[in-house]
């Protein structure tokens, strides 16, 4: 196994109304096995875009994803995907949510089962496997969408502001175990978030877009996660670099907030 | 019009007297609390109580208007016994003349001996010549009694009870009206009352006993059940013809452009069109019989089911799709684990509403020619006046539309309890 390599990707399409888009232009990074990157920028910055052309939903213009080597060319189980809203079966309990890609893989039940009571342990949901996925509360049916994910074994897990719909507290809970499950599965992870402190605290690299066009502004490399593994995730927002890092972030994304929306003005 | 005021005071009685009673009633619960009710649709279910005195006033209305003995308070009846006037005539010396007219009105049905005729003059001062006259005749119904017959020629009558006469005026007697027609008659009109007659409205105890008779008698040669089944059996061939093709039709039309570039006209086009007024094309080209109920149900289904499974696939949230493929499910898995249960609910609300559509076509479509069947029924019984036999299957048809659709409520909410929770 090896690492994902975004190899100068640019994307660019054409709008009904004759005007094109240049939605992400010149975007490279290269992540070795096990890596967190969590991706931040103001909203049109192309993080979503991206995300969808590492799991293979959009093609680029220009450019190519590699992992492993090999050249992504559509979606694959090999990188699996974590959704905002959860996108659970709700026609499927819990337990055949999370074994739905061992199931269509032919896998035979009994270790199938294995797997799931192995997960639903790990994501804290036990005696959840035979309840229906619409009477679980957000925070779990996430659980649940992580779990159906890593029940696939990917290489690499895409997560798309998996947080979001969460209220603050639920959302502290599930850093702590999206962070315990990085350690422990070391998969390699490109999380999109919009909360500064989500990406400080989960982000090992952090990388900053900006957009129009949509392209990587800032690189950071961060020791939070790390510690967070070990330490109360409240203790981590207070370590030392943790609030100068943010605010630092947090001008930069707003500096851009307001070029846009001078720009709109002006316009 | 009297109806209608009837029933909208029991309407607004009734929700006067159960609101008192209601307020003195504790409740505890936590819609009792809200202040705010008008406009918050949580806080509106549907009070039962209304819904039961709501059947009953239908019933009282009906029993009450119909003359019922299942109902304690009737509206007044036709007038049943003997009715009589007594008339002046005036023969063509110009001498007048009194006699008596007896009229005997009985209940429909029930046709007594005619009475004798009264002895003429009844008034003393009386010329001679007039003559009385008797008649019998059904409530509801006229008769007409022709004085001129044994009064002797010249005789005509000016007056009735005393009140003078002109040809084509009514006048009131005991038991009905009296009006002179133009050829010196008089016709007697026995009084109505408020009821209205079986033939225009039986009443529901008759409907009973036909739908007793009929159940173990059958109907032209047909039982009752015989009727029923064939009109379910022809909605379920065309419903479930109708989706065996539609549904398919209606995945393609979801899930690739060209099919639905290419049908998106015909549905269009079709659906509007209600299935009756296919009945004529349907009858030239498929028959009058069996083949073509079923394609006429067939296209009535067809149109519903084919938009019901393309709203369905169309409904299916991009992320589900993303993540079936994600997590490494194939075109085919995908549309069988993730669209097709995806797009159930749909399916269900297109499958309700094109029973209930089928079911209405199917009576319409009996209606135009069947040997048997609900609607069949109803068109025969009502050429030979059997207007007790035509409520019984307007009531019939009623609780089978309900109960077909009561039955795939409860389909859905067992095999869709997810709908609405996504």
């Amino acid at each position: 196994m090896s690492g994902l390599i975004i190899d100068n990707i640019s994307m660019r399409f054409d709008l009904p109304n004759g005007k094109s888009v240049q939605a992400l232009q010149n975007v490279s990074l290269d992540l070795k096995q096990g890596e967190l990157l969590a991706v931040l920028g103001p909203s049109g910055c192309g993080k979503t875009t991206l995300l969808n052309i590492l799991a293979g939903f959009l093609a680029p213009t220009e450019g190519q994803i590699r992992l492993g080597g090999k050249r992504v060319m559509g979606p694959s189980p090999e990188r699996g995907m974590v959704f905002q809203q959860g996108a659970l079966f709700e026609w499927m309990n819990v337990r055949h949510n999370i074994d739905f890609g061992p199931r269509m893989k032919g896998m035979p039940r009994a270790e199938r089962d294995r797997i799931t009571d192995h997960l639903l342990e790990t994501v804290g949901l036990h005696d959840f496997g035979e309840k229906a996925v619409y009477e679980l509360s957000g925070g779990m049916q996430q659980r649940v969408a992580l779990a159906r994910c890593l029940a696939n074994d990917p290489d690499v897990i895409l997560m798309d502001e998996p947080l979001g719909a969460l209220d603050a507290l639920t959302r502290e809970k599930m850093q702590g175990l999206v962070l315990k499950l990085w350690k422990e599965t070391a998969k390699t992870v490109v999380l999109i978030t919009h909360s500064v402190e989500e990406a400080l605290m989960l982000g090992e690299r952090l990388v900053v877009m900006a957009p129009r066009p949509g392209r990587i502004f800032r690189e950071y490399r961060l020791p939070f996660a790390e510690r967070g593994v070990n330490m109360d995730l409240r203790e981590v927002k207070r370590s030392k670099g943790f609030a100068q890092t943010r605010d630092e972030i947090l001008e930069m994304i707003w500096g851009m907030e307001e070029e846009i929306m001078g720009k709109r003005d002006s316009a | 019009m009297m109806v209608l005021l009837v029933y909208v005071a029991i309407f607004v009685v009734s929700m006067l007297v159960w609101g008192r009673i209601k307020r003195h009633r504790d409740r505890h619960d936590f819609t009792s609390l809200k202040t705010v009710t008008f406009g918050d649709e949580s806080a509106i279910t549907p009070d039962r109580v209304a819904s039961v005195i709501s059947v009953l006033s239908v019933f009282l209305i009906w029993g009450a208007f119909t003359g019922s003995s299942v109902v304690p308070l009737h509206v007044p009846g036709p007038f049943i016994g003997e009715a009589g006037f007594s008339y002046t005539a005036r023969d063509a010396s110009g001498a007048e003349a009194q006699a008596q007219v007896r009229i005997l009105v009985h209940a429909i049905g029930a046709k007594p001996a005619a009475p004798a005729v009264p002895e003429g003059p009844a008034v003393p001062e009386g010329t001679g010549f007039a003559k009385g006259d008797a008649a019998i005749v059904a409530a509801w119904r006229s008769v007409l009694i022709r004085p001129a017959d044994n009064d002797g020629p010249g005789a005509q009558v000016v007056a009735i009870n005393g009140q003078p006469i002109a040809v084509d005026q009514e006048i009131d007697v005991d038991g009905g009206s009296v009006t002179l027609t133009g050829k010196g008659s008089l016709n007697f009109q026995a009084a109505r009352g408020m009821q209205m007659e079986p033939i225009w409205l039986p009443s529901p105890e008759a409907v009973g006993t036909r739908l007793v008779e009929i159940a173990g008698n059958g109907f032209q040669n047909t039982s009752l059940w015989g009727h029923l089944g064939a009109s379910l059996a022809r909605v379920l061939a065309g419903f479930v013809l109708g989706s065996a093709v539609g549904i398919p039709l209606g995945y393609a039309m979801g899930l690739s452009g060209w099919f639905r570039g290419w049908f998106d006209p015909i549905v269009e086009f079709m659906r509007p069109v209600p299935p009756l007024a296919l009945i004529p094309l349907v009858i030239i080209w498929f028959g009058i019989w069996e083949t073509g109920k079923v394609v006429l149900l067939f296209l009535a289904a067809l149109w519903i089911m084919v938009i019901a499974a393309r709203s369905g696939v169309s409904g299916v949230k991009l992320s589900k799709i993303h993540a079936a493929y994600s997590l490494g499910a194939s075109k085919a898995q995908i549309l069988r684990h993730v669209i097709i249960p995806n797009s159930l609910p749909d399916l269900f609300t297109g499958a309700r509403v094109a029973m209930g559509v089928c079911w209405g076509t199917v009576v319409a479509a009996e209606l135009v020619a069947a040997q048997k069947g609900a609607g069949m029924m109803i068109i025969a019984a009502s050429k030979f006046q059997l207007t007790d036999i035509v409520v019984m299957g307007i009531i019939l048809i009623g609780i089978i539309g309900y109960g077909i659709d009561t039955l795939m409520r409860m389909a859905e909410r067992r095999m869709v309890p997810w709908k609405g929770r996504g």
